[in-house]
């Protein structure tokens, strides 16, 4: 199985396609980070306009870990599609270039074959997600500095004090590793069951689309099934910015508001990453290697 | 002792008969010539061998083993290439095989790496990356990862593809050098009739996915059983000629010239016949190869 993810590893990180998401990921960041730099000031104003009258507001609002949140709020939506390119070329692309049969006459059981390609893709999820924090927390934190985190939820504010912020962000890096997991093992999905790179790829995006969209829309109809879509808790790493707060509506430090949520969402997508790669294993199992 | 052993195999996808009942063996240290048109099967039963397809009944055995049940420790032993050599574009030839190499559980050398590039001619373009090779060049380098884990039992669908005539002649010799210096057992399938009457001992030909023909190539082409093409000055003549005597029996249903299936020891006596009869003799065409002997079998043209 070693042998089977360092290949696995290898051929990823020697194909040029693999870079395209890491680049986009830093193009996105910079110019996010250098545009709030140059004009973060008219951009903090623009959103405390509504609360200026009623709070005050001291120390340096506009920080890395401000930014960091603004840049998870805008990414992680779009990451899935970044992670899309790889896993759901797993099988498929090889299937495609031929080189399945080669790969399929090895010693080895199409489910360890399966599995190390798995996990070569996850080690790749995982590896582009510490980019992206790397990048939107770290490099924020230098350009910007730190501060308390000051959040402007839907009806409400958050202010969660400096020195708790930094674990909030790992669980938050944590639970999205999951999300994207749930997408890779998707992805993974697709492709066993087609024998080109561009339908699974696709497949997986008009997936997430069409789920992100029955997950959001407010009608009755959906809403029995909404808790066990995967999109209703991909974006969940935010419950991790929600923090309790005593009678006097202090925020309790290192407190978590709704930690249930969090660990329904994680469930929810465990089992999602099971399901999708125990359909990958059988499918591919059956499958007659035509290419 | 038998390499290969299948009984009653076969592959339906759908209504259609892929592979219908084929039963074979191949014995260790044989070249064994494996012949159809195309769509006849012969690649699903390779992959059927191979463990790519699952066949819809019927059974194999590679070393004596059911594949079905120690697929994996077989595959160990088996080196293959099927149909074309697909491969990695954005990785070099070194890099294809120490890829491989590290996909067997039998310990693969930089040396052997090294010879096997050698053994296929590819030594000077090891660094190359493969999206740089000619369709031959790549079909070499699928032979390396074939051999290259040194498997007793060599597979090759088609090994010949997009070589040059140098090619398909080294390719030749080192199929043979395998089987009679090494001791491999190789099945070759080729559309190069020519190339397969040189170097296989054993031929089986299918057709639409039935056994049609087998066994020793010596046997098949039996010199008693030439195929004769006669050219004469009276076309008419000879074939009243030949109906009304013993000749009648040899003679091939043919609508583009008189083709008969005769002993060589009777030639003689035809011309003799024809001679007697006032009917001048042209030319007389014999033919024996594999390539007659295939058409014979996969096709109603000669009966």
């Amino acid at each position: 199985m070693k042998a089977i993810i360092s290949i696995e590893l290898y051929k990823i990180f020697r194909r040029p396609r693999t870079y395209i998401a890491f680049g986009a990921i830093a193009a996105l960041i910079m110019v996010i980070q250098l545009g709030l730099k140059m004009d973060g000031h008219s951009y903090a104003s623009f959103l405390m306009k509504d609360i200026n009258d009623t709070l005050t507001v001291d120390g340096k609002v506009l920080n890395g870990y401000l930014i960091c949140y603004i840049l998870l709020q805008l990414l992680l939506v779009h990451v899935p599609l970044l992670v899309a390119l790889i896993a759901a070329d797993m099988i498929s692309g090889e299937a495609n270039l031929g080189t399945l049969r080669l790969l399929f006459t090895t010693p080895y059981s199409r489910t360890q074959l399966v599995m190390g390609k798995f996990i070569a893709a996850s080690i790749y999820t995982i590896v582009l997600l510490i980019w992206l924090a790397f990048l939107a927390l770290f490099v924020s934190m230098w350009i910007f500095g730190t501060d308390d985190l000051f959040l402007l939820k839907s009806n409400y504010v958050v202010l969660i004090q400096e020195k708790d912020v930094l674990w909030r962000y790992v669980g938050a890096f944590v639970f999205a590793s999951f999300a994207l997991l749930t997408v890779t093992s998707l992805g993974f999905l697709m492709s066993s069951i087609a024998n080109n790179s561009i339908g699974p790829i696709v497949g997986t995006m008009s997936a997430i689309v069409f789920f992100t969209i029955l997950s959001t829309l407010n009608i009755p109809l959906f809403a029995a099934i909404k808790p066990y879509l995967f999109t209703t808790h991909m974006n969940n790493w935010k419950e991790f910015f929600d923090i309790k707060v005593n009678e006097n509506n202090e925020a309790i430090y290192g407190t978590i508001l709704n930690v249930a949520k969090i660990k329904t969402s994680i469930i929810v997508l465990t089992l999602h990453i099971i399901l999708f790669v125990t359909a990958s294993v059988i499918i591919t199992k059956r499958k007659d290697i035509l290419s | 002792m038998s390499v290969i052993q299948v009984n009653g195999l076969s592959k339906h996808f759908g209504a259609l008969k892929a592979v219908d009942q084929l039963d074979f063996s191949v014995t260790e240290g044989e070249v064994f010539g494996f012949l159809g048109q195309n769509g006849s099967g012969k690649s699903t039963t390779i992959r059927m061998l191979l463990s790519l397809i699952h066949p819809t009944s019927g059974s194999i055995e590679l070393f004596g083993k059911p594949l079905n049940k120690y697929r994996d420790e077989i595959l160990e032993e088996v080196g293959a290439i099927i149909e074309r050599p697909d491969l990695y574009p954005y990785l070099t030839a070194k890099e294809h095989l120490q890829l491989f190499a590290k996909l067997r559980n039998k310990h693969v050398g930089e040396n052997s790496i090294q010879d096997t590039l050698v053994k296929v001619g590819l030594a000077d373009r090891s660094k190359d990356k493969v999206q740089t090779f000619s369709l031959g060049m790549k079909q070499r380098l699928g032979i390396a990862i074939a051999l290259l884990h040194n498997p007793s039992l060599i597979i090759l669908d088609e090994p010949t593809n997009g070589l040059d005539p140098q090619g398909i002649s080294d390719i030749r010799n080192l199929i043979k050098q395998l089987a009679q210096q090494e001791g491999k057992t190789v099945l070759v399938s080729s559309h190069l009739l020519s190339e397969i009457e040189q170097m296989a001992t054993q031929i089986m030909i299918i057709h639409k996915g039935k056994k049609v023909a087998d066994g020793p190539i010596q046997k098949l082409l039996d010199p008693n059983k030439m195929i004769v093409h006669i050219k004469t000055t009276n076309d008419a003549q000879t074939l009243q000629i030949i109906l009304s005597g013993s000749f009648s029996n040899y003679l091939l249903q043919r609508t583009d010239g008189i083709y008969l299936r005769l002993p060589d020891y009777e030639i003689p006596l035809l011309n003799a016949s024809l001679v007697n009869a006032g009917v001048g003799l042209i030319g007389v065409e014999t033919r024996n190869s594999l390539e007659d002997y295939f058409l014979q079998v996969t096709s109603n043209t000669i009966a």
